[in-house]
């Protein structure tokens, strides 16, 4: 299994970490109720199908992938960072020790 | 017996080797079947369940029967196909699954009882008494089974992995295979070619056919010759494709050094595993003959026709001086023909076709069939049916051909399901069964000399055009086109009575009759058939049996093929050695050695290195005159309690974070606040998962207004980076922060005790007035280094780091500096004493099932938002049912406290109902003089105290305990702050 | 038909022409007592149960493709009762009691072989946290012992104990753990229950199920509407569709695990060994296989499939703990599709909507616990309350936070 990493280009499945379906992606604001902490955390819609799911490029890059992907013939469709791509900062930031 | 003239083994050479003790010679080119099928030894093999006599069936990967043990010194390889292996000079094999010989096999009396082993007869019986199950019946099944043994010695032998990349993949060089490869490879792609074989070729090497009217085998060999030149093509034979797997990846083996006397050659591995990963590929995998089921259709001397097609023209080896054929297609003319062209007499040629032709320069039958053969360890005659009555034929050789099945397990390999295809009365592949993976040739189903030539180029011109270039269109050579006729025929019907047995898997034993039972005993889906008679699961997975054995099934059961529908074929295609997928793991090479720094200086102090994670830590540090580890550990805790002693602790994680909003986030990570600190201080903080639960805890320091650095404990250092990574890319991307992994940048050793702060300040350049938790950069004797003063011992305490470079150095001067003071190094042992005494956390306590409350820390949460806030407040993980950490001390001091007892009420029977905590630490404690232990107990908090038992039935352990406090030593932290 | 040596050799006698079916193939009735979808090892031995336990013969198992053909059919056959939290440690022991009488309730032989397991430990820590685990188990009444170093290589002499990359500090043992012949287990439910009038329907997949009033009143599926005022939903790896159909949303995620095995071998592997450390667990079945496993391939999937890196992980593991296999030759590799809940433990409970029960989240573990599973579903369907040793297993812990998480992994489903 081989995912394309925005970043990387296409790696070995084994350089990646999985999470789960992208619902982590969506956390209920601190004072949302217990019910909303437990679908956030818990309950799944696990189709048998098309699912984005997170994966780290944990021995590459360091981003996080959302992956559409579908959970029957291992298919990919689109792979993106979950954190959107920033320019270059302008100055780095002082190390002041 | 050998054939003057024909084949293309190395007649001018010759190689001794050795099967069951006997000597024998082969030649170069030989495999280990076709070199004893020259010697004339038939009987090769015992089969699985009754033991029955047999020989060499096919001339490839797929054989069934003549599965062998190869010897080496010290050594050997079970279950080794005769029919693959090649002749070396020295190679010695014997036969398996029989005893006490290949010729006279006890076990054989299972033929006899064969009607009372009927299938599935063991799910039936056994049951009674009940323990004679493991004491009796077990053993004698678990002997009576199993093929070749293993030596139960290391296999120390070396093997290989690796990765290739290609456009494309083309398995299989046969005519097919071949004509891909050099349409692409002349097209400038990237191709790999992979055979099974060690010769490159497939049926080409096998056949009496011309390409452009010379013999095949130099069109082979001009093709062969013309794709090793190319710079883009490599040529992998001896490699099997064993699996598709996702984005076109395949798994493949290459036996590196199988094939010859490997103590001679001492740095060859014997297999190389690969992984390849191939834009496109084509599956020229050929087709694998299949037998025809009729009464004793397994002796030996009963072979697939192109099988002995391939002794005879490839090896020069006849397998019969008597040969007889049988088919329900063209192959039993093409193989008397070969035969008889070499001299070999052909006795008959039985076609069940009706209509076939009858004009031969041999007997011929048509319209019938062999229904029962004769010959205890070998073929000497066959019965015939035909339009004429019934006729004894003496042979000692019957080639059989009951039709072709494209080799498409691969195509099945990612849950494609073949199609049944009527006019080949076979499955071929599903369209798109593997993404990029185009069949082509016989494994599409394709039978045709010519029809296989063109159908390779025609998908490697598909897959040129899919990669943008230019197909080069090369002419094809001429070729026979001859059409595929074939009329099935699975099992002859009506053979025998009551007792006959006719074969459809040879390597399980089911027969035809197996298959009825398991039908009516409505075991009617293919997949309960299967599994009820083992069908398809021996060694070969039914590469020989599983369509006739669908066939048999959708009689029986009167359905179609079509309905019946097949099994699964999963990877790999052939047996793969577990030494080869494992490469590299063996020993030490199962996971990365992480190594401190002062690792060196530990080893040379005599400590024991222990494994902590992936990294190695000292255990205790030995002096003379110390009998056990607890001597040393106890010296070691009262030299930090009394002295100083040093400690390498640069396995914790350590995250540099800077940015504007590093505070923020760190309070969004941590369930207490670090932006209040102030810089140049440190805090405890405990991180939670979002569930809740404690995921880690550590210390921070801000450095600077804008720049911590976090530290992890050493076991989560990894699954820390990653959360935080998570946290900053999916809920804050947008702030100012920037992290980084330092662990390894920078080596931290601890040092603790009285004389910590004279130890250091001998070292640094200029101590620092430190307050606890306070933390400064200094220069460490030139070299800029940071100071914590922090503990994790209870002790006047620092942790001191300096760029990684530099650790060992400082590691052995703070050492020898220690030495004269009256300290010294201490070990994991004696730091996880410190620390319990203390009353501090590892993962023993934080093992992932708790929380802030249970580890007494709920007032960290406040009022700000934090990972794992919300859920931590569900109800279940609150309030008196809690287990909460708690102290426990013995009430006779003396008496020993383990870790991984249970707690009970003294009088409560010590069950799992009355069940009230359990311990996670224990240790003797040189500084109280007494056992302490660490627990979770039931609303523990509560409970200080009380008493309770301890009890640990594995150790022996039943003690009766104090419940207190977790701190044990210093309660006000005094001395931390001294 | 009973099933006995005895009915063997006079039917081998007699060519063996007698042998009934084992079970029949009933066309659904308009409406049973009660429904449980999903002909796996879980509903079979649910509809037995139902039968012996609780007199209700009028029910029908409905099966999309063919008996025993999920994961009780495609599993690495461990049986065991050596789980430690309050939940679990009971309902496993109940679950090996069952076992250990199965062959003679079923009249037939499941080849239950306890042969022993041996989980693997190499630190102090995971000593201690496997010396809680032994603890518990015998407070449970169940067995357990600690093995030193030395105890381990008396049993498995064969194992790398000088060049390993994690030493081998011990094992903890626990005798009564052990194998059985996985789709006899399925076979031998299939064949009971039948034989006590429950009808079981094949290729019968559910499309449906009927909801008036908050009260389940029956299913449709592909051979038509089947009424029924109680509908057990048991269809691991597929727990979320069917529940779908019912507008539930489950603490499930589907995963994938793969198994393998070896050609067949002389006797060489006597024991169930585990180790944890590398993944990775072994047994030899009586054909001769390694049936040997490791860990999930860590991404949702339903393919039934894997990749090479686990498979790669598991072959690793072990040549590094057992070098004498590296000669054995891996045959067949496969994976089934977990039911993986956010604590690693399943769930047998009644749903929001009346006489619609549930029993999923098996994660891999779902083998051994085959007839306990059944029984305390049974029991369930039956009295509409939850059986004793099946309690904690509710649908509602998670939300509340009563969670049996034995790997302590927290709620990311692919980690237990």
């Amino acid at each position: 299994m081989r995912l394309t990493c925005p970043l990387c280009g296409p790696r070995d499945r084994r350089e990646f970490y999985y999470y789960g379906a992208d619902d982590y992606l969506h956390r209920p604001a601190p004072d949302a109720p217990p019910a909303a902490w437990d679908d956030y955390l818990h309950n799944r819609d696990n189709p048998a199908g098309m699912l984005r799911d997170l994966w780290y490029h944990e021995a590459g890059c360091g981003q996080w992938l959302a992956v559409s992907r579908n959970t029957v013939s291992h298919d990919i469709t689109a792979v993106e960072c979950v954190a959107p791509l920033r320019p270059a900062r302008k100055k780095a930031v002082r190390n002041e020790d | 017996m050998r054939i003057e003239g024909r084949g293309l083994v190395d007649r001018g050479q010759t190689l001794g080797f050795r099967f069951d003790g006997r000597d024998y010679v082969g030649h170069p080119g030989d495999t280990l079947a076709s070199a004893l099928l020259a010697n004339g030894v038939r009987l090769i093999g015992r089969s699985f369940k009754y033991h029955r006599p047999r020989g060499v069936l096919t001339a490839g990967a797929e054989e069934p029967n003549a599965l062998v043990e190869i010897l080496e010194e010290g050594q050997h390889t079970p279950n080794v196909r005769a029919t693959v292996q090649e002749l070396y000079q020295g190679l010695a094999a014997r036969s398996q699954n029989r005893f006490p010989s290949l010729g006279f096999d006890l076990l054989a009396v299972n033929d006899l009882a064969a009607p009372f082993l009927s299938v599935g007869f063991y799910y039936k019986t056994f049951m009674w008494p009940r323990h004679f199950w493991e004491g009796l019946y077990e053993p004698l099944i678990r002997r009576a089974a199993g093929l070749g043994t293993l030596s139960k010695r290391h296999d120390e032998a070396d093997y290989e992995k690796a990765f290739a990349f290609c456009d494309l993949l083309v398995i299989g060089a046969g005519p097919a295979g071949l004509a891909a490869a050099l349409e692409a490879g002349r097209a400038g792609a990237d191709v790999i070619l992979c055979d099974e074989d060690a010769r490159m070729g497939g049926r080409l090497l096998s056949e009496t056919l011309t390409l452009d009217d010379a013999p095949a085998v130099d069109w082979v060999m001009a093709a062969l010759a013309e794709l090793a030149a190319l710079p883009n093509v490599r040529l992998m034979p001896r490699t099997t494709v064993t699996g598709a797997y996702d984005q076109g990846t395949f798994g493949a083996l290459e036996r590196v050094g199988l094939h010859l006397h490997l103590p001679a050659r001492p740095h060859l591995p014997r297999e190389c595993f690969w992984r390849i990963v191939a834009r496109r590929a084509i599956l020229a995998a050929g087709a694998l003959e299949r037998p025809i089921a009729f009464q004793n259709n397994d002796r030996p001397g009963i072979m697939l026709a192109s099988a002995v097609r391939s002794y005879l023209n490839r090896y020069g080896v006849t397998p019969g001086r008597r040969v007889t054929v049988f088919a329900n297609n063209d192959e039993a003319r093409r193989t008397a023909h070969d035969l008889m062209a070499a001299g070999v007499p052909v006795a008959a040629i039985i076609d069940s076709r009706p209509h076939s032709s009858a004009v031969e320069d041999c007997p011929v039958y048509t319209g019938a069939a062999v229904i029962d053969s004769r010959g205890r360890r070998g073929l000497s005659q066959i019965t015939v049916r035909h339009g004429g009555g019934i006729s004894m034929i003496e042979t000692d050789c019957l080639a059989v051909s009951g039709g072709w099945n494209p080799t498409l397990h691969l195509t099945s390999h990612m849950g494609g399901r073949p199609l049944w295809n009527e006019a080949l009365a076979g499955f071929v592949p599903a369209p798109n069964a593997v993404p990029g993976l185009a069949p082509a040739g016989a494994a599409a189903g394709v039978m045709s000399t010519a029809g296989c030539l063109a159908s390779g180029q025609r998908a490697a011109r598909e897959v040129l055009e899919a990669l943008g270039r230019k197909a080069p269109g090369l002419p094809l050579p001429a070729a026979e086109d001859a059409p595929y006729v074939i009329e099935p025929l699975w099992s002859v019907p009506g053979t025998g009575g009551r007792w006959a047995r006719a074969w459809l898997d040879f390597a399980n034993d089911v027969t035809v009759k197996d298959v009825g039972l398991a039908a009516r005993e409505n075991f009617a889906s293919v997949e309960h058939m299967k599994r009820y008679t083992t069908q398809g699961m021996a060694p070969d997975q039914g590469k020989n049996s599983n369509v006739a054995a669908l066939a048999v099934l959708a009689d029986a059961t009167g359905r179609t093929i079509a309905e019946t529908g097949t099994t699964t074929f999963r990877p790999p295609y052939t047996p793969v050695s577990i030494a080869a997928i494992g490469a590299g793991g063996r020993g030490a090479g199962f996971a990365p050695q992480r190594l401190l720094t002062s690792h060196q200086a530990s080893v040379e102090r005599g400590a024991p290195m222990i494994e902590a994670g992936l990294w190695y830590r000292p255990s205790y540090f030995p002096r003379p005159g110390e009998a056990t580890w607890r001597d040393a550990c106890d010296r070691e805790v009262r030299m930090v309690r009394g002295a100083v002693g040093v400690c390498d602790v640069s396995t914790l994680g350590k995250i540099d974070i800077q940015g504007a909003d590093a505070a923020r986030f760190l309070d969004l990570v941590y369930a207490n606040t670090f932006s209040t600190l102030p810089v140049g201080r440190v805090r405890y903080g405990l991180m939670l998962r979002e569930d809740g639960h404690v995921m880690d805890d550590g210390t921070t320091a801000r450095l600077g207004e804008a720049h911590y650095l976090t530290t992890t404990t050493t076991a989560a250092a990894g699954q820390v980076m990653r959360h935080l990574d998570f946290v900053h890319q999916a809920f804050c991307a947008d702030w100012d922060l920037r992290f980084i992994s330092v662990t390894e940048s920078w080596a931290q050793i601890a040092v603790a005790g009285p004389k910590a702060r004279a130890l250091l300040a001998s070292v640094l350049d200029t101590m620092p007035d430190l307050p606890f938790m306070g933390c400064a950069g200094v220069g460490v004797q030139g070299v800029k280094g940071r100071l914590f003063r922090i503990s994790f011992s209870g002790e006047l305490g620092y942790e001191i780091a300096v760029p990684a470079r530099y650790g060992e150095a400082l590691f052995r001067d703070l050492l020898a500096r220690a030495e004269t003071m009256g300290g010294g190094a201490y070990g994991m042992e004696a730091l996880n004493v410190l620390r319990i005494e203390k009353g501090l956390l590892t993962h023993a306590e934080i093992h992932g099932r708790v929380t802030a409350f249970d580890v007494g820390m709920e007032r960290m949460l406040g009022a700000k938002d934090c990972i794992g806030k919300g859920p931590s407040r569900r109800p279940g993980l609150l309030g008196p049912d809690r287990e909460q950490m708690v102290g426990l001390r013995p009430l006779d001091p003396e008496q020993a406290l383990s870790s991984g007892a249970h707690l009970f009420v003294p009088g409560e029977t010590v069950e799992r109902v009355n069940d009230q905590g359990y311990t996670t630490s224990a240790c003797w404690s040189p500084t109280l003089n007494s056992w302490l232990a660490l627990g979770f107990l039931k609303d523990g908090r509560a409970r200080h105290g009380q008493t309770l038992r301890l009890v640990d039935h594995l150790r022996g352990i039943d003690v009766l305990c104090e419940v207190c406090d977790p701190v044990f030593h210093d309660r006000e932290g005094g001395k931390l702050r001294a | 038909m009973r099933y006995s040596g005895l009915k063997v050799v006079t039917e081998g006698l007699f060519g063996n022409r007698g042998w009934r079916p084992a079970w029949r193939d009933p066309a659904p009735k308009a409406e049973y007592d009660a429904i449980v979808i999903g002909g796996g090892g879980h509903g079979l031995s649910t509809a037995y149960y139902l039968a012996k336990n609780h007199g209700l013969t009028n029910v029908a198992v409905l099966e999309k493709g063919y008996l025993g053909g999920g994961n009780v059919g495609r599993n690495t056959t461990i049986v065991r009762a050596n789980y430690f939290l309050p939940g679990n440690s009971e309902f496993y022991s109940h679950s090996l009691k069952l076992w250990e009488g199965l062959e003679a309730d079923l009249n037939y032989n499941v080849m239950h072989s306890q042969r022993g397991l041996i989980n693997l430990f190499h630190s102090d820590g995971q000593r201690d946290a496997f010396a809680r685990r032994g603890n518990a188990m015998i407070n449970q009444g169940d067995d357990a012992e600690l093995l030193d170093r030395e105890g381990v290589r008396r049993l498995l002499p064969y194992l790398d104990f000088e060049q390993t990359r994690f030493p081998i500090y011990g094992g903890l043992l626990h005798p009564r753990g052990g194998t059985a012949r996985h789709d006899a287990v399925a076979w031998g439910y299939a064949r009971g229950a039948d034989r006590r009038g429950v009808d079981l329907i094949q290729n019968c997949e559910v499309t449906g199920i009927d909801i008036v009033n908050g009260r389940v009143t029956g299913v449709q599926t592909t051979r038509g509407a089947i009424r029924a005022k109680k509908v057990g939903i048991v269809v691991a790896g597929r727990s979320g569709q069917v529940a779908a159909m019912a507008g539930l949303r489950l603490p499930v995620e589907s995963h994938i695990l793969q198994a393998f095995v070896t050609e067949g071998l002389k006797p060489v592997i006597d024991h169930v060994v585990s180790f944890g450390m590398g993944h990775f667990y072994i047994s030899q079945s009586d054909k001769g296989g390694l049936v040997f496993g490791g860990d999930l391939d860590f991404y949702a999937s339903y393919a039934a499939r894997g990749n090479l890196p686990m498979v790669e992980h598991v072959m690793e593991a072990g040549m590094t703990l057992m070098p004498m296999i590296g000669r054995a030759k891996l045959l067949r590799s496969w994976g089934g599709i977990m039911d993986m809940t956010p604590d690693g433990s399943p769930v047998i409970d009644r749903t929001p909507v009346d006489g619609l029960y549930l029993d999923c989240g098996w994660n891999y573990g779902g083998f051994k616990a085959v007839p306990a599973s059944g029984w305390c579903m049974a029991h369930l369907m039956a009295t509409d309350q939850p059986h004793d040793v099946a309690r904690r297993f509710r649908l509602d812990r998670f939300a509340t936070g009563a969670l049996l998480d034995e790997e302590g992994t927290g709620s990311q489903h692919n980690l237990h």
